[in-house]
């Protein structure tokens, strides 16, 4: 088996005598994305900082290519990796100069550090700034010039925190697009920080989620978001039906997804052939039992596109509210009043049709 | 008027005429000044900078005791210089007083806080965070110090000018370390008070006058570099 590209083993990290971060073991391999999602103050960006080896940790082990970054020197780690904060922070130079930097730190020299700045500047799509002042760019400008600083370092492991939290919607969705592409062009193995579970979603091979310092689930994201391995995690991941499937139709903006054992039709501008999760809150979905007084056909006209039959695997009360779990070749999970489930007589084993609207179903294209 | 009038043509005349004496006064009054200045530099970026960027106990403590520093009168400094220099002082033997030398020491004792204390100030308005971001990209401390000076170049040169400025026009402490004495130790601020003294308002303004001249110079110097920094 190969060795992680980063191990973390029992990492404590503690302020002002309060725990930060408590992790038992994190395992990071070639090639992979990871995403750590988590709340504000889960100590997210305090384990991105004790990753980059920028604060000191207070017990536990970080082993990098199977050395413990105690065995390594601090300048000789910061030199193998790429770091991408929040905040683009700029130097009041040029975007050229920016980009740059890491490279000059490393005394790469003036001519390969021209063909390499340029080339990251290309596939950011921003060569044309190459000249323009940082100071003068916009927010989604500055964070591109941030990534190529990064990728031009061509890192043995890129760590990000929130790199996009702070643009608009359209700018995100871009640079995300373009990110995504250059991950999987270049293969770096990254750790990315978010509480976006949209970008966790669309990046990360698996899914680490942070909660109060702990690492509670770490997964494919498909497992986190469809199994949370807790209430907290389920609470944060809100979304609880996840299907991964392929777009097997797209017309007039209406797509068909093809999963496993199952089809589904959803609103989104997605091309034939990409893979895609579906998403689905629960409180989104209608049932209706099926049995022997009520016969139920999956395939009449209806304004609810999607119709799933399929069997209630289990039932949790939550308050005024029922959860129901229900097996339709994917796990489903609605969620209804109690009443209504009492009414309907629904109990473990009652086969029911899980029906709801096309415009409901929430798009997430993968690579 | 008319004596404020006469000063300026008499400025004027010793500028022109090339008078000799006023230009070796001249003279020595930048060479103490500058060189003062440059100590101050040497000492003071390095230790405002540290200031800046450690954090240790003592440190609100020490930030305070430079900022008052900043506020040192001139005079003091001449008192305690003289005392240290004094014949019969702990450092009489190197024999410095009513040197251009003790001159040197008693406006670099002037500068250096302001030197420290500005550049302090100048590297703690930089975002915290760009310390991390450098590093990250692979820093050593010195290429990181570097760029965080260069992030702060503005306020960096701004620092370097108060401390010319202070020093090159102090009259107390020069007056008391270097005597004042013709040819040696006489500078701009020493010559004026002289001539102040005397009753010769007229040379005392043309001196005032060349003294203004030689700081505006000096500092118009700064300036450009420090402004072809902002559009560059």
């Amino acid at each position: 088996m190969k060795t992680p590209v980063l191990e973390v083993h029992e990492l404590i990290i503690e302020r002002g005598g309060r725990e930060i971060l408590n992790l038992d073991h994190l395992q990071v391999h070639k090639g992979e994305t990871l995403a750590v999602i988590g709340p504000n103050g889960a100590g997210k960006s305090t384990l991105l900082l004790a990753l980059s080896h920028l604060i000191k940790k207070t017990s536990g082990e970080i082993i990098f290519k199977g050395n413990s970054l105690e065995k390594i020197k601090e300048l000789d780690y910061r030199r193998q990796i790429g770091i991408v904060l929040q905040a683009p922070l700029m130097l009041d130079k040029s975007v050229y100069a920016n980009v740059a930097t890491g490279l000059r730190f490393r005394g790469v020299p003036r001519r390969k550090i021209r063909s390499q700045v340029d080339a990251w500047l290309g596939k950011l799509g921003i060569q044309h700034l190459s000249d323009r002042r940082a100071s003068e760019l916009s927010g989604g400008e500055a964070q591109r010039v941030s990534l190529a600083r990064a990728f031009a370092l061509q890192p043995e492991l890129l760590l990000l925190d929130e790199p996009f939290s702070s643009l608009d919607a359209p700018t995100r969705a871009h640079l995300l697009e373009d990110f995504q592409a250059l991950l999987a062009d270049t293969e770096i193995t990254t750790i990315f920080i978010t509480h976006d579970l949209d970008e966790a979603l669309y990046l990360g091979d698996r899914v680490a989620v942070l909660l109060e310092g702990h690492l509670r689930q770490v997964g494919p994201p498909e497992e986190v978001f469809s199994a949370p391995a807790d209430a907290d995690v389920a609470a944060f991941v809100g979304v609880e039906t996840v299907i991964a499937g392929k777009v097997t139709t797209s017309r007039d903006g209406l797509i068909a997804i093809q999963a496993e054992t199952l089809q589904l039709e959803a609103i989104a501008d997605v091309e034939v052939g990409r893979e895609v999760f579906a998403c689905l809150r629960p409180e989104e979905i209608t049932l209706l039992p099926c049995g022997e007084d009520i016969e139920c056909d999956p395939s009449p006209p209806s304004s609810a596109r999607n119709r799933l039959m399929g069997q209630i695997q289990r039932l949790v009360p939550q308050g005024p509210l029922m959860k129901v779990i229900i097996d339709c070749g994917s796990p489903v999970v609605a969620l209804i009043t109690r009443s209504s489930a009492y009414e309907m007589g629904l109990e473990e084993g009652t086969p029911v049709l899980a029906s709801f609207k096309a415009s409901v179903v929430h798009i997430i294209p993968r690579y | 008027m008319e004596l404020i009038w006469e000063g300026i043509k008499q400025a004027i005349g010793l500028l022109v005429s090339g008078d000799a004496e006023v230009w070796q006064i001249t003279l020595l009054s930048l060479e103490i000044s500058l060189t003062a200045t440059a100590i101050s530099l040497l000492i003071g970026l390095p230790l405002g900078t540290w200031l800046a960027l450690r954090r240790f106990r003592g440190r609100g403590f020490s930030l305070s005791v430079i900022n008052t520093g900043m506020a040192l009168p001139p005079v003091v400094v001449g008192l305690w210089v003289s005392i240290f220099l004094w014949r019969s002082g702990p450092l009489g033997g190197l024999g410095l007083i009513y040197t251009p030398a003790a001159m040197v020491i008693a406006q670099t004792i002037i500068a250096a806080p302001i030197v420290i204390g500005l550049t302090a100030a100048a590297l703690q308005q930089l975002d915290p965070r760009l310390q991390m971001q450098l590093l990250g990209l692979g820093a050593s401390r010195t290429q990181m110090i570097l760029e965080l000076w260069h992030e702060a170049r503005l306020p960096l040169l701004a620092a370097l000018m108060a401390g010319f400025g202070a020093v090159i026009s102090e009259v107390g402490a020069s007056m008391m370390v270097g005597g004042n004495i013709r040819n040696e130790t006489r500078v701009l601020t020493t010559a004026t008070v002289l001539e102040t003294g005397k009753g010769n308002f007229a040379t005392a303004i043309a001196l005032g006058i060349i003294l203004l001249l030689l700081a505006y110079l000096v500092n118009l110097g700064l300036t450009w570099i420090q402004q072809r920094n902002v559009t560059e």
